[in-house]
This record gives C-alpha cells, sequence and structure tokens, in this order.
C-alpha cells in the first residue's frame, strides 16, 4: 500500500502545471473565445462544488447531499439581491451573502444532526435539500404571490472571474485544511470517531466547523452562477441532481490526492456539456456506464490510476525536473 | 487526594444494571487491575470513567475534580487516556500520524507541529514502532496494533491510563513484552487501571486488584488476598460449573 500519495511527491512537474494551467486561465478571456470563458466558467462551478464536497465528506468519511441546499441557498440570495431591476448590492457582496447564509445553515443542521452516522446523516442532507426547496416554494406563492424571479445580467467575463477566485480560494482552503492539524482531526474522525473523540479531538466542533466552511463555498458558487440564470424558481435553485453529481465527479477522480476532485470533475462536467448537446439521448446512460466501470476498475479514481500507470513507466523511482 | 475516585457508580442498559452502584478509588503511582467474568461491567466501568457514557446516579471524580458529565475530548485532555479492547487505530494512517493525533490535540495546550512530530518519534522508538512508522497502521500484526494503541494514548501525556485488555489475543511473549512496557509505563509516573483476563499478568504487576461481578464490586485487595480470597474464587469456579454444565 503506498502511503506517500498523501505526500507531494514529485513536487515540481504538478507545481509548474498547476501554474501553467492558472495563467492560462488568467488570461482566458483575453484569446479565448465566449463560448470557452462560459464552457470554463461552468466547469469550474462544478470544480468548486466537488472540491468543497471532499472538504468535508472525503475527509470525515461523512457523506452528505446538502450540496444542492447550499448551492440554491447561494443561488437565492443573487436572486434577491441582484433583481433584473437592478442591483441592491455589490456583485461581491452577494456572493458572500450566499456563502455565509449557506455556512449559517449548515452550522444549524450540523449542530442538529451531526450526531447522526451513516445513512442517517446521509438521508439527513437529502431531506435538507427538500425542506428549504418546499419553504421557499411556499415563501413565494402564498406570501410573495411570486412564480419567478429575474437575475440581472452580469457580464460573462466577471462571472468567470469571480468563479476563477472561488476556485482558487477553495483550492487553498483544501490543500491547507488537508495539511494542517485541524485536517489530521478530520482524517481521525472518518477513520474512527470514538477513537478522535477520546484522543483529545473536539469531533462536534471539527465536524460542524469544516460543514460550514464546505457550505460557504457551495453558497458562494451558487450565487454567482445565478447572474448566469436569466430567472430562477425554487425548483430551478434546487436540483437534486446538483447533490449527486460532486459525489460522483469524486468518484470518478479519486479523492486520495488533491487534484482528483478537480480532474474529476473537469472531465466529468466537460462530458456532459458536450454530450448534452449532442447526444442528449443517451448521456446519462453512459455517465452510468463510465461510473460503474469507474467504481469497478478504478478504486482510488482516475487519478490513483494515473499514478499507478505513471510509476510503471518511471519504474518505481522518483521523477524530478 | 485520589486520583480517581468513583461514588455509587452506576449505569443501566434497559432494566439491566451494568455497573452497579460500584465505589472506587485510586492512588497517584497505582497500577489497579480490574477483573471479573465477562460481562461482569469492566469495559462499561472504563467508558463511564472516559465519559463514553454518564453514570446515573453515581459521581466520578479525577483530582478532586467532579467529571461525571464532561465530554471525553476534555477527559482526555484533563489527562486520562485510554486503549480499547477491541483495537480502534486509524487504520488507513501512517502509524506516526495515529501518534501525531494524540500528541496534537490530548492536551488543552496549543503543541507546534514540530513538537508533535518529536514527540510521536520519541514514542514509537519507545514502543518499538520505529521500524514501521510510516507504514498504515492497518498493516500492522494485532500485537503492535496493541502497542499503537498504548502510544496513541501516551502521547496525549496522560496521568492516568486506562488499558482495556491489552493483552487478549497476544502469545506467550508478547504477553512478556506488554507486561515489561506496563511497568515501564509505571515508572514515568503514570497511574495505571487495567482490565485484563490473563491472570499472570494481572498477579505480577498490579499493586491492587478490584473484582467486579454481575456490575457489583465483590472483592478488592492486593493480588495476594484476591488469590485466596473465597468469593473471588465462588465467582470463577461458579462460572467454570456454570460453563461446564452447558
Amino acid at each position: 500500500m503506498d502511503t506517500t500519495r498523501f505526500k507531494s511527491k514529485g513536487f515540481y512537474i504538478p507545481g509548474i502545471i498547476t501554474l501553467i494551467i492558472f495563467a492560462g486561465l488568467v488570461t482566458l478571456p483575453l484569446f479565448g473565445s465566449l463560448y470557452n470563458v462560459i464552457l470554463i466558467t461552468t466547469l469550474l462551478m462544478y470544480a468548486n462544488l466537488t472540491v468543497s464536497w471532499v472538504l468535508f465528506s472525503g475527509l470525515t468519511g461523512y457523506m452528505s447531499l446538502a450540496t444542492a441546499a447550499f448551492f440554491g441557498v447561494g443561488i437565492y440570495a443573487s436572486a434577491l439581491f441582484l433583481p433584473i431591476t437592478g442591483a441592491e448590492l455589490p456583485i461581491l457582496v452577494v456572493v458572500l451573502i450566499g456563502g455565509l447564509a449557506s455556512s449559517i445553515i449548515a452550522f444549524g443542521a450540523g449542530a442538529l444532526t451531526l450526531r447522526l452516522r451513516g445513512i442517517y446523516f446521509t438521508i439527513f442532507t437529502f431531506g435538507l435539500v427538500v425542506l428549504i426547496m418546499e419553504l421557499l416554494n411556499w415563501w413565494e406563492l402564498s406570501v410573495n404571490k411570486i412564480l419567478n424571479r429575474y437575475i440581472m445580467l452580469v457580464d460573462n467575463n466577471y462571472i468567470f472571474y469571480v468563479m476563477l477566485g472561488l476556485f482558487v480560494l477553495v483550492m487553498l482552503t483544501f490543500f491547507f485544511i488537508r495539511r494542517s492539524k485541524f485536517g489530521l482531526a478530520m482524517r481521525s474522525i472518518g477513520e474512527n470517531e470514538e477513537a478522535a473523540s477520546h484522543m483529545g479531538i473536539n469531533v462536534t466542533m471539527v465536524k460542524i466547523v469544516t460543514f460550514a466552511i464546505s457550505a460557504f463555498f457551495m453558497g458562494a458558487t451558487g450565487a454567482i452562477w445565478a447572474t448566469k440564470l436569466s430567472y430562477i424558481n425554487p425548483h430551478e435553485a434546487f436540483k437534486v441532481l446538483i447533490s449527486f453529481l460532486p459525489v460522483l465527479m469524486a468518484i470518478f477522480g479519486g479523492m486520495g490526492h488533491i487534484y482528483g476532485p478537480v480532474i474529476g470533475a473537469v472531465i466529468f462536467a466537460y462530458l456532459q456539456e458536450t454530450l448534452q448537446t449532442k447526444f442528449s439521448e443517451i448521456y446519462m446512460l453512459s455517465f452510468g456506464v463510465v461510473l460503474v466501470l469507474a467504481i469497478l476498475y478504478m478504486p482510488h479514481g482516475l487519478v490513483g490510476l494515473i499514478q499507478k500507470v505513471w510509476r510503471r513507466i518511471s519504474g518505481g523511482k522518483r521523477v524530478h525536473t | 487526594m485520589y486520583i480517581l475516585e468513583g461514588e455509587g457508580v452506576t449505569k443501566y442498559f434497559g432494566g439491566l444494571a451494568a455497573v452497579d452502584g460500584v465505589d472506587f478509588r485510586v492512588d497517584q503511582g497505582e497500577v489497579v487491575g480490574l477483573i471479573g467474568p465477562n460481562g461482569a461491567g469492566k469495559t462499561t466501568l472504563f467508558n463511564l470513567i472516559s465519559a463514553t457514557y454518564s453514570p446515573k446516579p453515581g459521581i466520578i471524580r479525577f483530582k478532586d475534580i467532579d467529571i461525571t458529565h464532561k465530554k471525553p475530548y476534555q477527559i482526555c485532555r484533563m489527562g486520562i487516556a485510554r486503549t480499547f479492547q477491541m483495537v480502534k487505530i486509524f487504520g488507513n494512517l501512517p502509524v506516526i500520524e495515529n501518534v501525531r493525533a494524540g500528541a496534537f490535540f490530548g492536551k488543552s495546550t496549543s503543541v507546534s507541529s514540530a513538537n508533535a512530530t518529536k514527540d510521536s518519534l520519541e514514542l514509537l522508538e519507545y514502543m518499538g514502532l520505529s521500524q514501521v512508522a510510516n507504514t498504515p497502521a492497518r498493516d500492522l500484526t494485532l500485537a503492535n496494533q496493541k502497542r499503537l494503541e498504548v502510544a496513541r494514548a501516551l502521547a496525549t501525556k496522560p496521568e492516568l491510563l486506562l488499558l482495556d485488555e491489552m493483552m487478549a489475543g497476544l502469545n506467550q511473549a508478547e504477553v512478556a513484552g506488554a507486561m515489561q512496557l506496563i511497568t515501564s509505563i509505571k515508572d514515568r509516573g503514570i497511574t495505571i487501571v487495567m482490565i485484563e483476563h490473563v491472570m499472570k499478568a494481572i498477579m505480577n504487576v498490579c499493586d491492587r486488584i478490584i473484582v467486579l461481578h454481575h456490575g457489583k464490586k465483590i472483592a478488592e485487595g492486593t493480588p495476594q488476598e484476591i488469590a485466596t480470597s473465597e468469593s473471588v474464587i465462588e465467582v470463577y469456579l461458579g462460572e467454570d460449573h456454570h460453563a461446564g454444565s452447558e
């Protein structure tokens, strides 16, 4: 069993590739077509959700299906504060509100339910999506008498840069938490929660705080994503598929390495975007097949497979530039 | 002042008293054995001390401080560490990370990463686990997993260590090693309460023994006193007899 997958093995190559990709992303609006900017915004959106999901669920082993709830709360923050009649607050402030509102809900929900384990926690988080959606639905229809809310248009390059900024933030957070003492506490909880608590780890606090951090990025991502949707209503904002996709993307990419969830999300989302337009009939079906194959033959995801192949090519030696 | 003291400690599961009005006292620096037939309530008593459960009714004090309603992590930070009957190591983490977790979080004061690593390496050396420091914990032998649990507990810098059947499943040589280890931990000034079925170990390393039966304390004394106690012999022979008749 390879334990070095937690450590930076051959730091230079991934570091340089990361820098090149980052430079390419920052300058993308200068040379890329509008289509590419929009496409990559979408890929980044899924990457944000997947990394946020892994940040909590991947490390603690608590499988959350609340992603759609936090994403939807972010979308609604934009719907309320960025109506088509004109922004009531600066966009970045609204993104922050979307994140914070999700965090607060995660904090409350976490305090109530992180005592639940396994499938009970998962079911609850899924229930949270439905609960918030139905509450908003009732509020909109019965109190506000509104069917749809129209959101102001925002420049695509601006959306792209905010999404990219969030992506950098969530990656840095993920990177530093994984390496920190806090990350060790989370992994201990994932390994054996009872032992962790007897080891001096305040398990409840660690779980709630991480759940809230993860929810922050989901909410913020939802808030900026909303500006791409011309109108929303509760059923559009809270799509249950959004809860499942990050899980699939994380499994597909592999959770043992920091790049896994990103690669999984990017490839998965790219396939979705292209297949959906070309083969709308069978794209969900082909996803299912790919996923089954991934779980059966790539237990550590795509990144695990790449590492295995790489090790075979390089003869098991460490590779430096 | 006793390092650990319990008064009328009781725990019901449904209608059944797993631990029934047990009084106990542990002096600083002692090695106390906790014995009794299966189902006597030994592990439940450990779970009560380490706050997995709260006694109802009953009071537990650690150095004269009431710890009856504290949480497990608070108990640990106050200076009580434990191991588990069924090992609960962090299997997918390297051995060193298991110990570092204890070193980081076991004390209420903040520990730097460098110090946690240094302390953990020293402990692994002390436990004879240096060779496997980077091995995932689940790949260790049972004896080494049990030593790892002790190392992880010691990393929290406890004053009181609760060992739950550390020797179960070990071979003769490993039992001898474990006995040496207990004496050596005692020499570090750490008080030990241990649940054990290996009589040879209990009789040799314990200063005092407490005997539980059906959740009640039926005897307490030095190993010699316990070995000759009528009521203890009756309980054990009684059980043998009972087990034989089945």
